[in-house]
């Protein structure tokens, strides 16, 4: 080629990329470049032998999916392929996941054939409690992990017998920070906020309300007897998470239950 | 990072290259990525490969939400609040921030 050819020599480019800026550093039509590719360039250009030496910078755009996120869109494609609706159920520990869903099994379970994967650290007490001869259930215990993750929900799954099921509940482990970042997979995710805690909880732990399809506002029955503001919390709510629908519900008095069987009903129609 | 050197292992070879002399990240503010451990993950990962030594230039991305009420489309500041400065309407439909991925390599 001329050296005087303003045309920089042209790499092969592929199909799914686009080539950036192609550098003929010998025409002086560099854009900025690193300090230890300058000095590869000049090295080069000494050595070759007609002073001219191609550059390539290229957009790749690759998204970064970790692991995690791979096998979640596996399960969500297994869960649809099986026409269940996944829920994860994600609080701090003791907002009432395990009182909720052992009456959900009794009540809603009856007409509804539902599945539970129970997450926590250590104990299969929690897998003992919602053990139903019409629901199968299965005990996950994570060690010293704080959450559970996409790959312990594959084998968990695996582990029960699906056939006939139509709603699969998982209850995280109790943390409101690390399940915000792993997804399951699920096709819905319900935060629980019990009354027993600070209305303010939503603003002190955004991330988890903000991924959130359903708030549920768990133990209203006391929240008088314990000076806690719904309104208040209601609002908290709507701020971090505005997608969210808010159900207020008592796994103790069946207040709201009503509601939060008619959010599992449609999401079973939708299958 | 071990997936981004993965990834950029992979390009290089496709482009024929056997070091990468610069990489760019694209981080959203939203995509919960710690910077300072990042390089840390970089620092520790990167020897022995082809993006040994390397320039890791990171391209930040602000956050910016819209509004469904008022259809604002908005840069939203740190945390994550997203409230409308033309309505006053908070807003869950975040619209970029969440960026996680490379944005651009060099070869030599």
């Amino acid at each position: 080629m001329n050296p005087l050819d303003p045309t920089p020599p042209l790499a092969e480019s592929s199909p799914d990329c686009r080539i950036h800026a192609l550098t003929g550093a010998a025409t002086g039509l560099s854009r900025e470049l690193s300090a230890p590719l300058s000095a590869e360039i000049s090295a080069a250009l000494a050595a070759s032998p007609d002073g001219e030496i191609a550059v390539r910078s290229v957009d790749v755009n690759i998204p970064l999916l970790e692991k995690n996120d791979i096998l979640a869109e596996r399960n969500r494609g297994y869960f649809l392929g099986r026409g269940l609706a996944a829920l994860n159920l994600v609080s701090s520990p003791g907002a009432g996941k395990t009182t909720l869903l052992e009456r959900t099994l009794d009540e809603f379970g009856r007409r509804t054939k539902c599945a539970v994967l129970v997450g926590d650290l250590e104990t299969d007490n929690d897998g003992q409690r919602l053990s139903r001869p019409h629901a199968p259930v299965a005990q996950i215990t994570t060690g010293t992990v704080c959450h559970l993750d996409a790959g312990m929900i594959a084998r968990a799954a695996q582990s029960i017998d699906l056939d006939g099921v139509r709603v699969l509940f998982i209850e995280n482990v109790g943390n409101l920070v690390c399940p915000a970042s792993f997804d399951l997979g699920e096709q819905r995710r319900v935060v629980l906020l019990s009354t027993t805690e600070g209305e303010d909880k939503p603003l002190k732990y955004p991330p988890i309300f903000k991924s959130a399809h359903l708030v549920l506002l768990t133990k209203v029955d006391v929240a008088d007897l314990l000076g806690f503001k719904r309104e208040l919390a209601v609002e908290n709510i709507r701020r971090v998470a505005p997608q969210a629908k808010i159900i207020q519900l008592s796994s103790r008095t069946g207040e709201g239950l009503p509601e939060w069987y008619a959010y599992l009903d449609a999401l079973v129609a939708r299958r | 990072m071990q997936s981004a050197l993965d990834a950029i292992r992979q390009q290089a070879v496709k482009h024929g290259a056997t070091r990468v002399s610069r990489i760019v990240l694209r981080i959203g503010t939203l995509a919960g990525v710690d910077l300072d451990a990042l390089r840390f993950a970089y620092e520790a990962l990167a020897p022995g490969g082809p993006a040994d030594g390397a320039v890791l230039e990171i391209e930040s991305v602000p956050a910016r939400a819209h509004c469904a009420s008022c259809h604002t489309e908005f840069g939203a500041g740190r945390g994550f609040i997203f409230q409308c400065p033309q309505c006053g309407d908070y807003s869950g439909d975040i619209r970029a921030g969440r960026e996680l991925g490379i944005a651009r390599l060099e070869f030599p």
